[in-house]
């Protein structure tokens, strides 16, 4: 769960910080070194050793990352010692210090197949860095039964929302659960999407540089002040469990707990986009998803490339297993996610659909960790702290626009 | 020569040792911080002092470092205060004094990531069946979100009574081996001039020997309020609120895809001249 949840959002900070190992794996120099993190589903690791133990062209080696995958991956690129093949979220850093290479031609036949959106999430400049391997997206789930206990329909706009936690706050349940920051973390995204806003618009501008950012924030901050938000839950938004204890009516969390929720409350549950909040706005879920990459300080490039080729394009069977055979995930690829068993029906369909509808890349390549930080910053200080929404988002748009300008000249 | 030989052979390892582990990255990182160092430690732009003009200008950092000054001047006297009581009362006793002396130690040895879950988790988690707020309800109050709420900032209790409970034992260990070698005579002639045995001895005799004691405790407890990060990183995550300087800087230049280590590198240099500098006035102040 815990990679999952910084691979969504990379502010959330519950991660244990795990010593570097100083074993790279490497081999007897034969075998290509594949990188994965440790995946919480029992049965990934077997699959993926399966997948790598049935390449017939060169041997390949895998290995598990527990712990702190992200900076030990970033550690073992940094010092060329890292891995041919790996998997990761793309950062326009790594693109521009040269730490990985395109993989247009290995995506080639198939690039029409994977989700815009997700594919999106792996382009820098027009060249695709990262064949996605799994979908995972967030999304509004709430509980039928109490939504028709109150007499009450389930939210198509923001103000519906803010006015359904409110009602739905009664004794020891309350509206809504978005996180033991209030949202910041997670809503802020959606918050700018249901505006008809954005991170950073296709044109590399500031996308919040809007009155409207304030107007959307400061329905997070009403949400807050109105008392309906649960907060200080024991687990945070990433895990079920506030919502299928039913200390919650309406829970913001993600598509790998269905499982659990389906479980534990049957069919009393629905889920939702974020709704929009005015016209220009729309529905929304972020997405995100790994996708395999290849190091460009590798020194066997091409056999790299024609492994990620054949593993994630040519092998469309994997990427099913992959998806669906352990956790809960969407396959990146719209022929596969149409046509899989489990996701013909129920809420399952229902995220599929948002994922082709209301998609929006929740970390964008060039939404930098500096960029992330100065934004949620001023969401949290607005929705905590009751700071004045413009003076805030004044701040993060300069903050963003300077590191737009370094970005993009 | 045998002398030289035997020197080198006890303190070389661990010169060496120093040199590669401390002191070479505490030299490259002084070296970074004058560069643009974006996902390299091997820069080539030279940017002279332009990430310490952009640090000593970023508000977050600046505000970090405020609330931290605030944090200290808060926490260091009450650590200190606390840790010497606990230390005269456990030295006062007569009997099962080791016993004591264990129980309060104990908690140093816990983990800080350990302590903070059992903290976060356990006592002060913000529904209504966390320790805290059983304990509230008792009394008719609603919950309270601990680690949340900003107004009034609950957070900052939630902190300081973890790190009293992490600290106070080793802060009070030193205290007794600092009372331990005082000598008795001194109490037994300020007995026979008349003192009284409470707080004029405490306060001619007690405390005026324990001042060496008590100016490294004072530095300890700066300094460790400065480099607070553990607790803090697993209470509150990498929110706004309450985020220690040295929180800030990890996120820069190590966390979640920052690699800055240009402006991470000039940022804990900043932190470091100003640790340097409450040190040095400390010892000013406190100097014989």
């Amino acid at each position: 769960m815990i990679s999952r949840r910084r691979l969504l959002s990379a502010s959330a900070a519950t991660v244990l910080l795990a010593a570097c190992g100083s074993n790279t794996g490497r081999g007897n120099g034969q075998a290509l070194r594949q990188w994965y993190h440790a995946y919480g589903e029992p049965g990934v690791q077997q699959a993926v050793e399966r997948y790598a133990k049935s390449y017939d062209k060169v041997p390949v080696e895998v290995q598990w990352n527990p712990g702190d995958y992200e900076s030990k991956l970033a550690t073992s690129l940094l010092s060329g010692t890292g891995p041919d093949v790996f998997e990761s979220t793309l950062q326009i850093s790594a693109v521009r210090s040269n730490q990985i290479v395109a993989l247009d031609d290995v995506i080639s036949s198939a690039r029409d197949d994977f989700t815009a959106t997700i594919l999106a999430g792996h382009t820098v400049d027009g060249k695709v860095y990262g064949v996605p391997q799994a979908v995972d997206m967030q999304m509004l789930f709430y509980r039928k039964s109490m939504f028709a206990a109150a007499g009450l329909q389930p939210p198509s706009t923001v103000d519906e929302l803010v006015e359904a936690a409110r009602k739905l706050t009664s004794g020891g349940v309350k509206g809504l659960f978005a996180g033991n920051d209030g949202g910041a973390a997670v809503l802020g995204g959606p918050a700018l999407w249901s505006a008809g806003l954005d991170y950073v618009t296709p044109e590399h501008q500031v996308g919040f540089d809007d009155p409207l950012a304030a107007q959307a924030i400061g329905k997070l901050r009403d949400l807050y002040s109105s008392g309906a938000l649960l907060l200080g839950a024991v687990k945070d938004w990433a895990e079920p469990d506030a919502f299928t204890q039913g200390l919650v009516a309406m829970q913001w969390t993600g598509l790998w707990t269905v499982p659990a929720v389906q479980k534990a409350l049957g069919d009393d549950f629905g889920v939702l986009p974020w709704p929009r909040l005015n016209d220009a706005g729309r529905p929304s879920v972020p997405v995100g998803a790994f996708g395999a990459m290849v190091n460009a300080k590798s020194s066997r490039i091409d056999e790299a490339k024609e492994f990620v080729r054949w593993l994630w394009v040519e092998r469309a069977d994997y990427q099913e297993d992959f998806n669906l055979s352990y956790g809960f995930h969407i396959p990146p690829r719209a022929s596969l996610a149409a046509k899989a068993a489990k996701l013909q029906s129920g809420q399952a369909a229902d995220a599929v659909k948002f994922v082709r509808d209301n998609a929006k890349s929740s970390n964008p390549p060039d939404w930098t960790s500096a960029m992330r930080t100065s934004y949620t910053d001023a969401v949290s200080r607005v929705i905590r702290d009751g700071a004045p929404a413009d003076a805030e988002l004044r701040t993060a748009v300069s903050k963003v626009r300077d590191e737009l300008k370094r970005i993009y000249g | 020569m045998r002398h030289s030989r035997a020197f080198w052979l006890f303190v070389g390892p661990f010169t060496a040792g120093l040199a590669i582990f401390v002191y070479l990255p505490i030299g490259w990182s002084v070296l970074l911080s004058f560069f643009d160092a974006r996902n390299t430690v091997t820069p080539s732009t030279f940017v002279g002092f332009a990430n310490y003009a952009d640090m000593l200008t970023d508000a977050s950092f600046l505000r970090s470092l405020g609330t931290f000054s605030l944090f200290a001047l808060f926490v260091v006297p009450l650590t200190f205060v606390l840790a010497l009581a606990l230390a005269l009362l456990v030295n006062g006793i007569r009997s099962m004094q080791a016993f004591f002396r264990s129980v309060f130690f104990m908690p140093f040895a816990c983990s800080y990531v350990v302590a903070s879950l059992v903290w976060k988790l356990s006592i002060f988690n913000g529904v209504r069946f966390g320790l805290a707020n059983t304990v509230l309800g008792w009394f008719g109050a609603e919950p309270i979100a601990w680690t949340v709420s900003t107004s009034p900032p609950w957070y900052w209790l939630v902190l300081v009574t973890l790190r009293l409970w992490l600290q106070l034992g080793f802060y009070m260990i030193l205290f007794i081996a600092g009372l331990q070698r005082i000598p008795r005579v001194l109490y037994e002639a300020a007995s026979i001039d008349g003192a009284s045995s409470g707080w004029q001895t405490l306060r001619f005799i007690t405390l005026p020997q324990l001042r060496t004691t008590s100016v490294a405790v004072l530095l300890l407890l700066l300094v460790a309020a400065y480099q607070a990060f553990d607790e803090f990183y697993n209470v509150l995550g990498a929110g706004p609120f309450g985020r220690p300087p040295l929180l800030y800087l990890y996120n820069i230049a190590l966390g979640s895809g920052g690699q800055d280590f240009g402006h991470g590198s000039a940022g804990a240099v900043i932190l470091t001249l100003l640790i340097a500098g409450v040190t040095l006035a400390h010892g000013k102040v406190f100097a014989r």
